[in-house]
């Protein structure tokens, strides 16, 4: 699962979709989520570093992380690996 | 190094142009307490699903409603419609305010007697009475409102052998301008049903006419046909003085006005669009009293209200379950209330709230109840914040028709509280158990 490639995340919270044309609003944990999905770290290194970071537990945030890429899904703004 | 706080990820689609459905109410409101007690405290002490009904909205809906009419026309009654809500708690409080009660049933009839309604202030509607119902009316001078021709001579022929007069009225179905016209019950206005009903009434000689009764529908958005309706019952009544002599002492236009519920597919919601009591009240009485009829002799008018006296005043209390996504990608949330419990989900897009304050970021979900079922649908979508297993929430105005057509299905029905008005809450009805269901069924021989 990776964010597609021509998908364009800016500094202030916009995402636009140029296939689509949609764009989208995005808080700060978010963003700095898809930048991590960008890079294609796992979702094991993208849980870690955001507990060290924020405060919150490794299970809530797991729960939160599959709702956001449910939703990243559901917008179509990332691609399933073959 | 000090964390940060966290805040759960979201993203949400900028609508260009077309503002979204939702875009109005950007925040959800959550409702904490109902008449002062807390949901959590309710729903600590009488279980999740609960049911509450506000005794102090129902009596200050009634007292609205009444003073729109009695305002507006000299003489003024309601009945309570049973079937809308005749749990006898509820029924009570109407009559402790004036009602007198309309039944559509036998069991209903007897429900009214049990609530120690006087038989001369029970109205008894529908298709269906059955000879001892009909005897039973006839001998408490109840006002018997005839549907059709066979319940027309079966009254009559009850009457040979009672010493009694049957007090009936007709019920009569018009064009109103709304569509269909509900001409399944009564005789129809137009086409001189009602005209022939009234002659064999008053030729046989062996009842008492004292009544007209329509009831145009239910949820009517017009209230510009219930003076259509006002118009034409009056034109009736005057035309039966005229030929007669006598005069009809009461109009009956039934129930009908809209609660604030939103219907399915209506653009706009139900508390936006729902003429109000006064818009209903005025078009009743300057249909009535803009009319032939001899303002020295005006008819009573009767009210058989149902939704809209109640639908405010109830609430349907439940938690979380889960929360999932759907294959695409689509949010939605399980909760302990379902379709069994909350019938008029069918019809309405109900209100949903948090019981508790929640982040302003909401996201278009579907609400499912928990019967392993796929119509077990509260709401297809709703701009719904995230809440968690176990948050508890709060649907509005649904006083009317589920606590009568609920159904057992898959679960037990839970406790209904009523909250006094001093803010107590009292159980009444208690939640079923299992003897409730299995001690009414029977196992033969070869099967125990
Ligand atoms: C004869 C009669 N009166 C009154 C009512 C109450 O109607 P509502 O709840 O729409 O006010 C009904 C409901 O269908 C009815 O059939």
């Amino acid at each position: 699962m990776q964010i597609k490639k021509n998908i364009a995340v800016s500094e202030t919270g916009f995402v636009f979709d140029p296939t689509s044309g949609e764009s989208y609003s995005i808080n700060k944990v978010g963003q700095e989520i898809m930048a991590m999905l960008k890079d294609e770290k796992t979702p094991q290194e993208i849980r870690t570093r955001m507990c060290e970071q924020y405060d919150i537990d490794q299970a809530s945030f797991e729960k939160y992380y599959y709702d956001f890429t449910g939703m990243l899904r559901q917008f179509q703004l990332i691609e399933e690996d073959e | 190094m000090e964390k940060q706080q966290f805040e759960r990820p979201y993203i949400k689609k900028l609508q260009a142009g077309m503002p979204s459905k939702f875009g109005m109410k950007p925040k959800a409101e959550p409702i904490t307490h109902i008449d002062d007690n807390s949901v959590a405290d309710l729903i600590g002490e009488f279980g999740s699903p609960v049911y509450v009904i506000s005794e102090k909205t129902i009596r200050e809906t009634y007292k609205r409603a009444h003073h729109a009419f009695t305002t507006r026309y000299p003489k003024v009654q309601f009945a309570w419609s049973y079937k809308t809500n005749y749990l006898s708690a509820v029924c009570q409080v109407f009559h402790q305010e004036g009602s007198w009660a309309e039944v559509v049933s036998g069991f209903e009839y007897d429900k009214a007697l049990g609530n120690g309604v006087k038989g001369s202030q029970i109205i008894f509607n529908g298709p269906d009475k059955t000879e001892k119902d009909l005897k039973k009316a006839i001998e408490n001078d109840s006002l018997i409102h005839i549907d059709h021709f066979d319940e027309m001579y079966t009254i009559l022929a009850l009457s040979e052998n009672s010493g009694k007069k049957p007090k009936v009225a007709i019920r009569i179905n018009m064009d109103t301008g709304v569509y269909p016209i509900w001409d399944r019950f009564g005789f129809n206005y137009e086409n001189g049903d009602a005209w022939d009903a009234v002659n064999r009434i008053m030729i046989n000689d062996k009842m008492e006419l004292i009544g007209l009764h329509a009831h145009i529908g239910t949820y009517m958005m017009s209230a510009n046909s219930y003076k259509i309706a006002a118009g034409k019952m009056a034109d009736l009544a005057h035309g039966i003085d005229k030929k007669y002599g006598i005069s009809i002492k009461y109009i009956d236009l039934g129930g009908g006005f809209a609660s604030k519920n939103t219907l399915k597919g209506a653009y706009y919601p139900g508390s936006d669009t729902a003429p109000s009591f006064e818009d209903y009240a005025e078009a009743i009485s300057s249909g009535l009293l803009n009319s032939e009829l001899d303002p020295r002799k005006l008819p009573t008018l009767i009210l058989e209200t149902g939704r809209a006296l109640i639908d405010d005043a109830g609430y349907l209390l439940g938690s979380v379950i889960a929360n999932k996504r759907l294959s695409s990608g689509h949010r939605a949330t399980i909760v302990d209330v379902g379709i069994n419990l909350l019938f008029t989900s069918f019809w309405y897009e109900h209100e949903v709230y948090p019981a508790a304050p929640v982040s302003d970021h909401l996201e278009e979900t579907t609400i499912y109840g928990p019967l392993c079922m796929n119509i077990d649908v509260l709401r297809e979508s709703i701009a719904f914040p995230l809440l968690k297993k176990g948050d508890h929430f709060v649907i509005k105005r649904i006083g009317a028709y589920n606590m009568t057509q609920w159904m057992q299905f898959i679960t037990l029905r839970p406790n209904v509280v009523m909250i006094d008005l001093k803010g107590k809450p009292h159980i009444i009805r208690e939640q079923e158990v299992m003897d409730n269901i299995t001690q009414q069924e029977k196992l033969p021989e070869h099967l125990a």
